[in-house]
């Protein structure tokens, strides 16, 4: 069965056909960063209006790679969320006129499901039952995922997601919009200098706070003014410090409690090199395994989307009476999912 | 020639199917429900042309101005719909769905824009069709721009929004107004017709819409600069 998936909930807009005997055969991306950086932010309606001109070319794009016709596709995957409503509606609106067209069924996706499983994207994958740290501007959550469908929701952040924490200090020390990986890369340069809080590291439990160690930082840039290269390269140091051994903690504690040997990474933060540095010295030292999707599948993709929605085929094949009805679902809680 | 039209620009969802010289319409106030119901009602009305996608010249679509959101939800439907069933498409200016659905001859279309003003377009028929007097463009409705003559016809929400303001900037220009007139989906087919008979319908990618408000968001330069949208 060949899958179309479509990625459109945020400020990328991400095409791919996945087949079940094949694995993924092509996908196409177009990111909006640059246009977004000018704003200091994503502006929702300035997203929808580049996936509207995207979307489609994406596609062709995405066929003419796997050498496939539209004829070939059997069902189409999309992204119905969480996410912006705006940008959102655009996949689902062009997914769903789509599978009318060529009258095949529809799979809707939600948009972290597609982000859990997309480490078994890659080849010999982590099988279930495994612990899933999912990092991004959005979410900093942990799992426990027993198949497809089946998360428990295991410690989540109380405030600030961990990418958003990235942007926001990039921002304080000058890095401009989206400063996370920039400040990853001034990290690099710097030393041990300054010592940052590590939030909740000994709370028992497994969620994350990191609004803290933003104003943490906001009171080490006021102490050091003029900020000199040195010192900014410093705080970024210990910044990415503070929070990927925070990070790494609380995936080694879930670990534990709940007796699982193999840990998943998901998401844009799941790319940051110090983390993974941390994460796999630490599960090396527990005898656990650690996968991670590749690079440019840590942030948003239309092949996630289109393998999640691979996975639900069952789904679709109870969903037989479909009339092409439909509709986005911004706020969405992975926990509403069910086994296919 | 069979053609296809659709308009969500407005809380209204407005189809018309157009097979040979007849017309079917399909039009219902949707609120927020347009992608709930607009393939459902698609099907509907091809069941009851006894048409499939397929039979189909091609399709058009109000391309706004109107709600961004409504009018992307039929760019969308007519990117999907042409790629699917490699059918042409003919974006349609809503200002002139409405001087089409008005009956008149002499036109000053204006839309409720939100934040305080309103698309705005003037267009006089003749023989070659419609001609805009006026492009269409974002005013503050004290401040539009001047039309010449007598005996124009005002359409269109904004003419409910700002009926006063109006009038007055068309003091004595005006001899009629339809404030409740919408860009109707079978306006819309009448005016992508002799589009799709002269050839010049696109492929689907360019299924676009129409926004003309494009000042959306500040830069961050431009905030710093105290600049205001």
């Amino acid at each position: 069965m060949l899958v179309l998936g479509v990625e459109s909930s945020c400020d990328e807009t991400g095409i791919a056909l996945y087949d079940t005997d094949h694995g993924l055969l092509s996908h196409a991306l177009h990111s909006q960063v640059e246009m977004h950086a000018e704003y200091g932010g994503v502006v929702p309606e300035l997203a929808s209006r580049d996936h509207i001109r995207r979307v489609l070319p994406l596609t062709e794009l995405a066929l003419k790679d796997a050498n496939k016709t539209l004829q070939d596709i059997d069902a189409i995957a999309y992204t119905q969320g969480p996410g912006l409503s705006g940008a959102l509606l655009v996949g689902t609106s062009f997914a769903e006129s789509l599978a009318f067209s060529l009258q095949i069924p529809t799979i809707n996706v939600h948009h972290l499901e597609g982000h859990l499983l997309a480490p078994l994207l890659e080849d010999n994958p982590p099988a279930f039952p495994f612990v899933a740290l999912l990092v991004s501007g959005g979410h900093s959550q942990l799992m426990r995922v027993d198949g497809i469908g089946q998360y428990e929701l295991l410690g989540d952040t109380l405030d600030d997601a961990a990418g958003e924490a990235f942007d926001k200090t990039a921002k304080l020390l000058g890095l401009g919009y989206p400063g996370g990986p920039a400040l990853s890369n001034l990290a690099k340069t710097g030393k041990p200098r300054f010592k940052l809080p590590r939030p909740l590291l000994n709370s028992g439990d497994l969620n994350f706070s990191f609004s803290g160690l933003k104003t943490s930082v906001l009171t080490l840039v006021n102490q050091h003014q003029p900020l000199d290269d040195e010192t900014k390269a410093d705080i970024a140091y210990e910044f990415q410090e503070a929070v990927t051994e925070v990070l790494t903690i609380k995936c080694m504690s879930a670990l534990r409690e709940t007796g699982l040997d193999n840990l998943i990474v998901s998401g844009g933060v799941g790319a940051n090199a110090k983390l993974r540095e941390k994460l796999n010295a630490a599960t090396k030292r527990k005898l656990c395994k650690v996968s991670y999707p590749r690079l440019e599948f840590c942030t948003d993709n239309g092949a996630m989307i289109a393998f999640a929605g691979a996975m639900r085929l069952k789904d679709m094949q109870s969903n037989t009476d479909k009339n092409y009805s439909f509709s986005v679902k911004p706020r969405w809680n992975l926990s509403e999912l069910q086994a296919p | 020639m069979n053609l296809l039209a659709f308009d969500t620009s407005t809380e209204f969802l407005s189809l018309a199917i157009m097979r040979d010289n007849t017309v079917f319409n399909y039009d219902v106030l949707a609120g927020q429900t347009h992608s709930q119901i607009i393939l459902p009602q698609i099907q509907h009305l091809l069941n009851q042309a006894e048409l499939q996608l397929q039979d189909l010249t091609g399709l058009a679509f109000g391309a706004g101005p109107g709600s961004f959101t409504g009018v992307r939800i039929a760019a969308g439907v007519a990117q999907g719909l042409g790629f699917g069933a490699n059918l042409p498409v003919v974006g349609v200016c809503t200002l002139m769905a409405l001087a089409e659905a008005s009956g008149a001859s002499k036109v000053i279309a204006c839309l409720d824009a939100r934040m305080g003003e309103i698309y705005h377009a003037a267009y006089v028929k003749d023989a070659a069709g419609w001609q805009a007097v006026i492009a269409p463009g974002l005013y503050k409705p004290d401040a539009v721009p001047a039309v010449d003559g007598a005996d124009w016809v005002g359409v269109g929400s904004g003419w409910q929004t700002y009926g006063e303001m109006l009038a007055a900037a068309y003091h004595g220009q005006v001899q009629s107004t339809q404030p409740a007139l919408l860009p109707m989906a079978s306006a819309v087919i009448i005016l992508a017709q002799p589009i799709f008979e002269a050839g010049e319908a696109k492929t689907a990618e360019h299924a676009i819409p129409i926004y003309i408000r494009n000042r959306v968001a500040l830069k961050t330069a431009e905030r710093e600069q105290g600049m205001r949208l």
